[in-house]
């Protein structure tokens, strides 16, 4: 009795149909709160996951794209302005050195040109020093003359030095 | 040991009322764990969710190593329901039995054959529900060429439910026999009977565990087998 009740088990001997109907309907009823309550949802938010992290990964994947392409244009750009600043240093040292070139040759003709003009100014100064001098010397002399010849000169003498002065001051014409 | 069942008929049918209780219990602690585990879903899971979500991924393996799944994929309800209502059907039985008036009350629901026989019947016939489904009645049809298919099915059916009921009703009589006869006998018995007792119960919580995944992956299996054209 005890060894055959092991061995089929306790309830084999009459057919419970009643707890298979049971069972599936359970079955069912467990299946449909846990699609509804449980799983459902659960489900929902793991795919709901796995798309966000696959977006994620593609608008990473987009910004990584976005820097190496910036880098890259900045790269170029950094380039252009070296290139364009070395032209325009270039251009800056052409320049100053024509410059330089103008003003000394400027300051040449300038200087060439006062001196010519003082030189000018000088031979001016001394033909007119001369002119005075000799303006100066000649009525000196005819001071100096009178004065000696109104102590001894008589008239006759003074006719002939008067003569005299006047033919060498034409002779010096 | 020899314990009676608590019956009733109803509408012509014979209910073991046993059987009723452990099934409703057994369901209503695998609702609320769900329901617990997927209780405030978050992006960053945390706490019950990453079990359930664990839960979640070792059916879809399960369901992977069988079929591709564009087609397995609809299973992944059946097998979580499958394997949570099982593995707590076959835990229910190891910490105590209950008789009440010389009939048993608390057992593994799963230490029936009717209940076992029933999911495995309802396996199968999805599986045939699907297999003409997916396939065509034609196609359906084609796995019956070779004749012995036919006696495979009854075959598949009867070992899927037979192989679940034995394993864990022979945990359970082993433990009655343990704790209910030799415990029960003298003080030294009762002595005697510690050890073997806690052995066998952890050995029974690894045979739950391993016969309700062994019942999910056989149930992937003969699905794949009817809805796969490769087969």
């Amino acid at each position: 009795m005890l060894t055959s009740g092991l061995v089929l088990g306790l309830s084999i001997s009459k057919f419970n149909g009643g707890d298979a109907l049971f069972q599936l309907i359970m079955f069912v009823i467990l299946l449909f709160l846990l699609k509804k309550y449980a799983f459902g949802p659960l489900m929902g938010i793991m795919t709901q996951r796995e798309e966000h992290v696959a977006s994620e990964i593609n608008a990473a994947e987009a910004s990584r794209l976005e820097a190496s392409k910036y880098l890259e244009e900045q790269r170029e750009l950094l380039k252009q302005s070296r290139v364009e600043a070395s032209k325009l240093i270039e251009n800056a040292k052409q320049q100053g050195e024509a410059q330089r070139e103008d003003i000394i040759i400027q300051a040449r003709t300038e200087a060439e040109r006062l001196k010519e003009s003082a030189k000018r100014e000088i031979v001016q100064e001394r033909e007119k020093a001369i002119v005075a001098l000799r303006e100066q010397v000649a009525s000196l002399s005819v001071l100096i003359a009178s004065k000696v010849i109104e102590k001894e000169l008589s008239e006759a003498d003074q006719e002939k030095l008067i003569n005299h002065y006047i033919q060498e001051a034409g002779e010096e014409r | 040991m020899n314990h009676g069942s608590p019956t009733a008929d109803l509408f012509g049918l014979t209910f073991n009322l046993s059987n009723v209780l452990m099934i409703t219990v057994a369901s209503v602690i695998v609702f609320i764990i769900a329901t617990l585990g997927s209780r405030k879903l978050a992006m960053k899971p945390t706490g019950m969710q990453n079990f359930m979500e664990w839960v979640m991924d070792f059916i879809k393996n399960m369901i992977n190593s069988s079929m591709d799944w564009k087609t397995g994929g609809r299973f992944q309800l059946l097998g979580m329901t499958l394997i949570m209502y099982l593995f707590v059907s076959n835990m229910l039985g190891l910490p105590f039995a209950i008789t009440y008036d010389h009939e048993l009350w608390w057992k593994s629901p799963t230490a029936d054959p009717v209940v076992t026989l029933t999911l495995a019947v309802l396996v199968l016939s999805l599986a045939h529900y699907y297999g003409i489904q997916m396939k065509g009645f034609k196609g359906y049809l084609k796995a019956y060429k070779n004749p012995m298919t036919l006696i495979e099915e009854f075959s598949n059916t009867l070992t899927l439910g037979l192989r679940l009921y034995g394993n864990i009703f022979a945990g359970e009589v082993l433990l009655g026999l343990l704790a209910g006869t030799l415990a029960m006998s003298s003080i030294w018995g009762a002595l005697g009977a510690i050890i073997p007792t806690l052995v066998w119960q952890g050995y029974s919580i690894f045979v739950g565990a391993i016969q309700s995944f062994i019942f999910v992956t056989l149930t992937m299996v003969y699905l794949s087998h009817k809805v796969s054209s490769d087969h």
